[in-house]
């Protein structure tokens, strides 16, 4: 299992199309990924309705967790979208 | 009788109500004759329709319908939602009732963050009746088609129903709940549709009445009489024909030229601007070059889509803002510290200084591009606060072969000594985003106090106004780039404040355009005087609106100047 905490680049936080596309993503990967908000409980990244209940925002740090599959190059890939502003 | 609302856009519409149906009732919570597997079986059934039914008419819907009816998809098959109805289910419960309270509880999570998340529960309400519908094998609910135009009338409409609106038969929108901020509202900026949003009186409209939905004012009015539909149909015609009128260039109704530019984000969007009449560009960001980047773009990648930019406005002006980093946009090259207050912190030209091979390069690429082309370019950097920033940024431009050099007001010290700015430099454009953030102390990214964020506040009229008369005294041109330019009425007081061109999304232009050429220099002075005298934001608009309503009154309308 690898771990990182990556701070939240899209200017409207983890809301709408930035979860929907990091959902997608971690559906996708075929790896067990969890987020867990500064200091909470990890949920599944692969549950839209999780994730975005989190309530996530702008500059918040979230820690990702990826077990199973590439790890390294699922997570690389997961930090990139998280650090990204899609709204830009 | 009147219903009041928040009305999204500018438009009229006058037409007969269709309701859309109430939502499916309850379903009763009685045990299930079947066992909890095959309740299971039946929910996954239906939640994979309908998830393949809203991704198919994302694809139908393209652009940004696409992405939130790819997200409701989503939701319909979710993990975190299958196991919570798996164990309603295992409780003896029905698919039907399991699927509505998994729903409901999610719904319930949605709606106690507030704000924006309380705006997408409606999102799930709507997958949610979607599912329960398939399950009892009901027709979805969704936009009906009464097969004349119309205006419809619903709770709130859900992605789904706005994507797939038939606009040649709906004449208007109007929404019982849902605030500004909800997809209605989002979706109806975007493709123009007359909508009155959180109207709550509107539950009692029955299909058949006939209504005026009147954006502008935020009203619907309900029965009108013969003199208020004929007046309705006036606008609704005066509308059109704006729209449809040859552009010209942006006037007020004496002659004073107010030439109207585009703001841009990339040069994809040059050709529709030039479409809807921007006279140049008023405000090019150039970060989608830098965002996404490891390292800054070669002066040469630079180059290349500057020329594009500029070869789409030959022989107009076009400026251009250097690299606007930081705040709300950090790139990891320029800007890496973690900062307490990043709006307050190393960004804009402050950013640029501490790594001036960035801005050279830049510079160098935007004055190679101008060489290379027809259109008269402009440069001007982010977040000037102070003369000798304004000095060094003009000097540093200059020596790398931009003419025309100038820079950003956005923060209240560069508005308060605009004279001497300005004497340092060539022009000035105030940021008024920005400059509203700054002169409120209200963080324009949150939530909580995006009250403040008003540039109607005559603080921030004020700061405008200064900037003006120094810009006036020394024959500096003074631009307008920022959300306040693409207010019809705010506009006309910016140009009273002494504002000689204003930049806007090039959607707003055509209304822009019209309201201008109502009124004259010295009618704009007027107004914006009456404006500044105001104690607040609300008060500001409101005596806008009457000093605009006594100077017309006063015009022989008969003589419109062209």
């Amino acid at each position: 299992m690898v771990e990182r905490t990556v701070q939240i680049g899209s200017s409207h936080g983890l809301h709408a199309r930035p979860a929907k596309l990091f959902t997608q993503a971690a559906a996708e990967s075929g790896a067990q990924v969890t987020i867990a908000k500064d200091g909470g409980s990890p949920v599944n990244a692969a549950s839209i309705l999780a994730v975005i209940s989190q309530g996530i925002d702008h500059g918040d740090t979230v820690t990702l967790t990826v077990d199973g599959g590439d790890e390294d190059a699922v997570l690389e890939r997961l930090v990139e979208l998280l650090s990204t502003d899609h709204d830009g | 009788m009147e219903l009041q609302g928040t009305g999204i856009g500018l438009g009229v519409a006058l037409g007969p109500v269709v309701r859309m149906a109430e939502p499916l009732p309850e379903p009763v919570d009685r045990p299930s004759h079947l066992d909890p597997d095959r309740e299971a079986e039946r929910a996954r059934g239906s939640l994979a329709v309908v998830a393949a039914e809203l991704q198919g008419r994302g694809a139908k819907a393209g652009g940004s319908a696409q992405d939130v009816l790819e997200a409701q998809a989503m939701m319909a098959e979710d993990p975190t939602l299958m196991d919570d109805i798996v164990k309603r289910l295992a409780d003896g419960k029905t698919a039907e009732r399991a699927v509505f309270e998994a729903f409901a509880s999610f719904r319930e999570m949605l709606a106690g963050m507030g704000g924006y998340m309380a705006e997408r529960a409606a999102d799930l309400d709507d997958v949610s009746q979607r599912v329960i519908a398939n399950l009892l094998k009901l027709p979805a609910p969704g936009v009906p088609n009464p097969g004349h135009p119309f205006v419809l009338v619903a709770r709130d409409l859900a992605p789904a129903d706005t994507a797939t609106l038939d606009l040649d038969q709906v004449l208007g929108l109007v929404t019982i709940d849902g605030g500004p901020t909800s997809h209605t509202a989002i979706l109806a900026r975007e493709k123009s549709i007359v909508a009155v949003v959180g109207a709550t009186g509107a539950g009692q409209l029955d299909s058949g009445d006939q209504v005026i939905v009147d954006a502008e004012n935020d009203l619907v009015i309900v029965g009108p009489s013969p003199d208020q539909a004929a007046a309705a149909q006036e606008r609704i015609a005066e509308r059109k024909a704006r729209a449809a009128a040859p552009v010209t260039p942006g006037a007020l109704a004496d002659g004073t030229p107010v030439p109207l530019l585009a703001n841009l984000g990339s040069a994809d969007g040059a050709a529709a601007a030039v479409e809807l009449g921007a006279e140049g560009v008023g405000l090019f960001r150039t970060e989608f070059l830098f965002l996404d980047a490891q390292q800054a773009p070669t002066v040469r990648e630079q180059q290349e889509q500057y020329t594009r930019l500029l070869n789409a406005f030959a022989g107009k002006k076009v400026v251009v803002r250097v690299l606007d980093a930081g705040a709300d946009k950090p790139l990891s090259f320029l800007n890496d510290a973690d900062e307490e207050n990043p709006a307050l912190g190393l960004r804009g030209i402050r950013a640029l200084r501490e790594s001036e091979a960035i801005l050279r390069e830049q510079l160098t690429a935007l004055a190679a591009a101008d060489a290379a082309t027809d259109a008269d370019l402009w440069v001007m950097a982010p977040m000037v606060a102070n003369v000798e920033e304004a000095r060094y940024f003009t000097a540093l431009a200059k020596e790398l072969g931009i003419r025309t050099a100038g820079v950003m007001i956005e923060v209240p010290s560069a508005a308060l000594l605009a004279d001497r700015l300005l004497a340092a430099t060539d022009f000035a454009s105030i940021g008024t985003n920005d400059l509203t953030q700054y002169t409120m102390a209200a963080d324009r990214m949150l939530g909580t106090v995006a009250t403040f964020q008003n540039p109607w506040h005559p603080a921030v009229l004020s700061l405008v106004a200064s900037v003006g008369e120094a810009g006036r005294e020394l024959g500096r041109p003074v631009g307008i780039c920022g959300e306040a330019a693409a207010d019809p009425m705010l506009a006309v007081v910016l140009v009273g404040l002494g504002a000689t061109t204003l930049s806007m999304s090039p959607s707003a232009l055509a209304d822009v355009r019209a309201s201008l050429a109502r009124y004259t220099k010295d009618d704009a002075i007027a107004i914006a005087r009456a404006a500044l005298a105001a104690e607040g934001a609300a008060e500001a608009q409101q005596a806008a609106k009457d000093a605009a309503g006594s100077v017309t009154a006063g015009h022989d309308v008969s003589a419109p100047q062209s």
